[in-house]
């Protein structure tokens, strides 16, 4: 897109600045607007569950529902409780919202559409998605109350705790992609399943890995059955209970954010993305962006299942679940798929500046022993 | 010039969130400004093209260690003024720790100055081209030239790991509810946990 802003005649850095601005902004405002239709959707499919019939008033079978909500909040007053530390109290919810949009950045929505096309894209969203407890735990925290200190209380330990088995998840995906970049993790799945399906899905052994990093998503999420964070049953609303108004469509938005994040996350990481399912020329002609936002549906449509049918968790199974099971699991797949890509010579093209064929033991003492080269031999 | 303006912006603000660390009164909002210390360092680590360091300090120390810190802090009921005798108590000690610091930074920033320090380059045989990426070039290096002292890291660690769990591991007693047989409660069905029963009127029930 810069080379476009070159064209109009601007200097290639007000170019840049330029086409990132409305890269931007092309990626925040559909997000937005996705997360306005989802949460319509996913109050459609819980009632279909519950056999209601959801929001079905304002507009054509109801789609307008989030709008109205939307100007709705907007109108409201903001109130900050007067025992709030009122700075963090109104930092929050900026904060789980912007973190929630910065994580888009490297999301490949086609080939090659990405803002950010970086090295470490994989890492770059982990690190991105760490951030979002802050917002939960300074709302808690700054609220002053006792409610939603408890639930920031429970969000902190819970996002650690999965964040950990998602990381050794992410490793086993990078080993066998090869790479953090987030365009080329999707095209090394490329006919990954026998040479004819797309995705990770399809390997036995990324399979489990699968199960394992979707159940983790909805844990991360605090997404039912793990929705301790703001289980209505006890903590009233959680960490939300004093906020008001926008503050409050705030925490929504970015949830609903964070949810379509993961979803497209499992898209990327396990469904190939924006490849069409099955490695068949007919199907190219439909747009990439057509079948990832087909995918990242598809898992949302799972999400609202989900809640809709299974019951909360409690918190100390939420715990085991997270430290005696997926990790200790997570782990063992690490070494064995590691373990099977060696064997099969799968990284027999990795970078490496010392052969480790050839370095004897010896070899690793003596240049260990060697004096800091930084100085003596760089001249 | 977007780099040198996103240079001085991640500088001053770096400089500026860690002084307020120390500034601030609420040691809530210290472990806050510490947060915003790492992310700007992080972000200076970007522009020198180390991207793969920038991440695992956001991931490491923003996004493990600060929570704790920030979930420590919050649940510290902290005496203000016993915290200023602390302070003076502790000034001189802080004062040599601060000229120790400053000495340091003198004398690194002197031995650059003379020359002789090819920064990025550990040795000639390990020389970074630009071609190859961060994280390729770190893999490379630390499974290979430094394998030894990368595993000796690995096994320090598991066993700091270990001690701290052996330290802070209380078994509960046998018997006790804290000791849950997850697979015993989910096999459990309804017929074992409920009966059925029709009692008379104003007579009760036996259970």
């Amino acid at each position: 897109m810069t080379a476009f802003f070159e064209g109009l005649g601007l200097p290639y850095e007000w170019a840049w600045g330029v086409a990132t601005i409305a890269g931007i902004l092309l990626i925040a405002l559909p997000v937005m607007l996705a997360v306005a239709m989802v949460i319509y959707v996913d109050r459609k499919v819980l009632g279909a569950i519950m056999l209601r019939r959801g929001p079905n008033v304002v507009g054509p079978f109801g789609l307008l529902q989030s709008f109205a909500d939307g100007l709705k909040v907007f109108l409201q007053e903001t109130i900050i409780p007067s025992a709030a530390n009122k700075g963090i109290f109104l930092l929050a919810p900026i904060i789980t919202f912007t973190v929630a949009l910065a994580a888009w950045a490297v999301i490949p929505f086609g080939d090659g559409v990405v803002l950010a096309d970086i090295n470490v894209g994989l890492l770059y969203i982990l690190a991105i998605s760490s951030l979002g407890v802050y917002g939960v735990v300074m709302s808690g925290w700054a609220s002053n109350s006792k409610y939603p200190f408890f639930s920031a209380m429970r969000a902190a330990a819970q996002m650690i705790s999965y964040e950990v088995s998602i990381g050794f998840i992410l490793v086993c995906v990078v080993l066998w992609a090869g790479t953090f970049n987030m365009s080329g993790i999707v095209e090394a799945q490329r006919g990954h399943g026998l040479g004819f399906v797309n995705g990770f899905f399809f390997n036995p052994l990324l399979f489990p890995m699968f199960v394992v990093f979707f159940i983790s998503a909805l844990a991360e999420t605090a997404r039912a059955p793990f929705d301790l964070t703001e289980a209505e049953s006890e903590l009233v609303a959680g960490y939300q209970t004093e906020y008001s108004s926008m503050a409050f469509a705030l925490f929504w938005l970015g949830e609903y954010a964070n949810i379509l994040l993961m979803c497209s996350l499992c898209t990327i990481l396990f469904m190939g993305g924006w490849l069409p399912p099955i490695e068949w020329a007919p199907l190219y002609y439909v747009p990439g962006f057509i079948w990832f936002l087909l995918k990242t549906f598809f898992f949302f449509l799972l999400f609202s299942w989900i809640w809709a049918t299974v019951p909360r968790y409690r918190y100390d199974q939420l715990m085991r679940l997270g430290w005696k099971v997926f990790l200790p699991m997570s782990l063992v797949f690490v070494a064995v798929i590691s373990g099977y890509l060696m064997a099969t010579g799968h990284f027999t093209d990795a970078p490496s500046l010392v052969d480790p064929a050839t370095v004897t033991p010896d070899q690793i003492v003596e240049a260990v022993e060697a004096p800091t080269p930084a100085v003596s031999t760089a001249s | 010039m977007i780099q040198t303006l996103a240079f001085y912006l991640f500088a001053t603000l770096v400089v500026a969130s860690a002084v307020m660390v120390i500034m601030a009164r609420n040691p809530v909002h210290s472990v806050l400004w510490l947060i915003l210390s790492f992310f700007n360092a992080a972000g200076l680590m970007v522009l020198v093209g180390a991207e793969f360091i920038a991440m695992l300090l956001v991931i490491v120390y923003v996004g493990a260690v600060a929570v704790l810190f920030l979930f420590v802090v919050m649940m510290l009921d902290i005496d203000f003024a016993e915290m200023r005798a602390g302070f003076i108590k502790n000034f001189p000690l802080g004062i040599a720790i601060a000229l120790i610091l400053l000495a340091e930074l003198g004398l690194g920033l002197g031995a650059y100055g003379a020359g002789g320090i090819e920064l990025g380059t550990p040795d000639g045989t390990a020389a970074v081209s630009a071609s190859t990426s961060n994280i390729a070039a770190i893999g490379a290096l630390l499974y290979g030239r430094y394998i030894l002292l990368f595993e000796i890291a690995g096994i320090i660690l598991l066993v700091a790991m270990i001690g701290a769990i052996v330290l802070t591991f209380q078994a509960p007693p046998p018997g006790s509810r804290a000791q849950q047989d997850i697979g015993k409660q989910i096999a459990r069905r309804p017929e074992e946990a409920t009966v059925m029963k029709n009692p008379d009127i104003g007579k009760g029930v036996e259970l």
